[in-house]
């Protein structure tokens, strides 16, 4: 029964694949948070993010269908992030404003794809 | 020094970058199993690696060579505890359409066998929140008993004892809900 229950629990609790519109969305966060500067990084308060409504949802990404366009919103991303930080107020400011334009292209690169 | 600093960093962001494109998934499977829908466990896999990437550093420092997962796992957690404490709230829907339980079955064997597997994720569900996770980081993630300790912040010994409960309760619960046999 034992044995049993474990093969059940092993199929029943099988991984689960994030989907691609989560990946793209994750790595053009982190990507933003690696151009941050250290110290950018120490003001950089997370707790201010702890409340779910504030949780970073560009919804827009979900149009997002391929690697290759993942990757197209990605550079199109990265390469405003100078106009980024010269415009933004404070590390919470550009991370926001970071999203803002991974939203937009998602857009753009899903009217071009498909 | 800022040179020096530069390439500190850029160290560190490259040892992230590799954690995250090899746990992705398993802080993705651990969140979707712990919150029951895909919309959450997004939120929470995104909270995770920002956590994670904010303490990582210290992390490195402290992992002493030892496999970043189970700190990955922990922050999951954490922070879904805290999501359950704001919000107050528990999963709205059992966890049910992940992998083989959503996919279409034909043939009476094959209804059987999902019904086997839904049964068993009900009885998970009714499971206390830590012998739930033990399974889950158990039987989704695949870890083995010293990883789930170092997740879940407990001896060896008693994480051993605690995924043979979970068992033996689960084994208890889903022998409960099938109903009496007959003789």
């Amino acid at each position: 029964m034992s044995a049993d229950i474990e093969s059940l629990l092993k199929r029943a609790l099988s991984p689960v694949e994030p989907s691609k519109e989560l990946e793209a969305r994750l790595e053009g966060t982190l990507g933003s948070l690696v151009d941050m500067a250290a110290e950018e990084l120490e003001a950089w308060e997370l707790s201010s993010m702890r409340d779910p409504r504030n949780w970073v949802r560009p919804v827009a990404a979900a149009a997002i269908g391929s690697g290759a366009a993942v990757g197209l919103v990605l550079v199109r991303t990265q390469r405003r992030r100078h106009k980024r930080r010269k415009e933004s107020d404070s590390p919470a400011d550009l991370l926001s404003r970071t999203v803002r334009d991974l939203a937009r292209e998602a857009r753009r690169v899903a009217d071009d794809v498909f | 020094m800022a040179a020096a600093d530069q390439t500190d960093k850029a160290r560190l962001d490259e040892a992230f970058s590799q954690l995250y494109r090899a746990h992705l998934r398993d802080v993705y499977s651990y969140s979707y199993y712990r919150v029951g829908n895909h919309h959450d466990a997004e939120d929470l896999t995104e909270q995770t690696f920002l956590q994670a990437y904010r303490h990582f550093e210290r992390a490195q420092r402290e992992s002493d060579g030892r496999p970043l997962r189970p700190w990955l796992i922990r922050i999951a957690h954490n922070l879904a505890a805290n999501y359950y404490r704001d919000r107050s709230r528990r999963p709205q829907t059992p966890i049910d359409d992940a992998g083989v339980i959503s996919a279409p079955h034909t043939t009476e064997a094959l209804v059987e066998d999902r019904d086997d597997l839904r049964r068993i994720l009900a009885g998970v569900d009714k499971l206390p929140d830590d012998r739930r996770e033990a399974l889950i980081m158990r039987f989704a993630l695949g870890m083995d008993n010293r990883e789930i300790a170092r997740a879940l912040g407990r001896t060896d010994g008693a994480t051993k004892v605690l995924l043979h409960r979970a068992i033996r309760q689960l084994e208890e619960i889903v022998k409960r809900d099938e109903g009496p046999t007959e003789p």
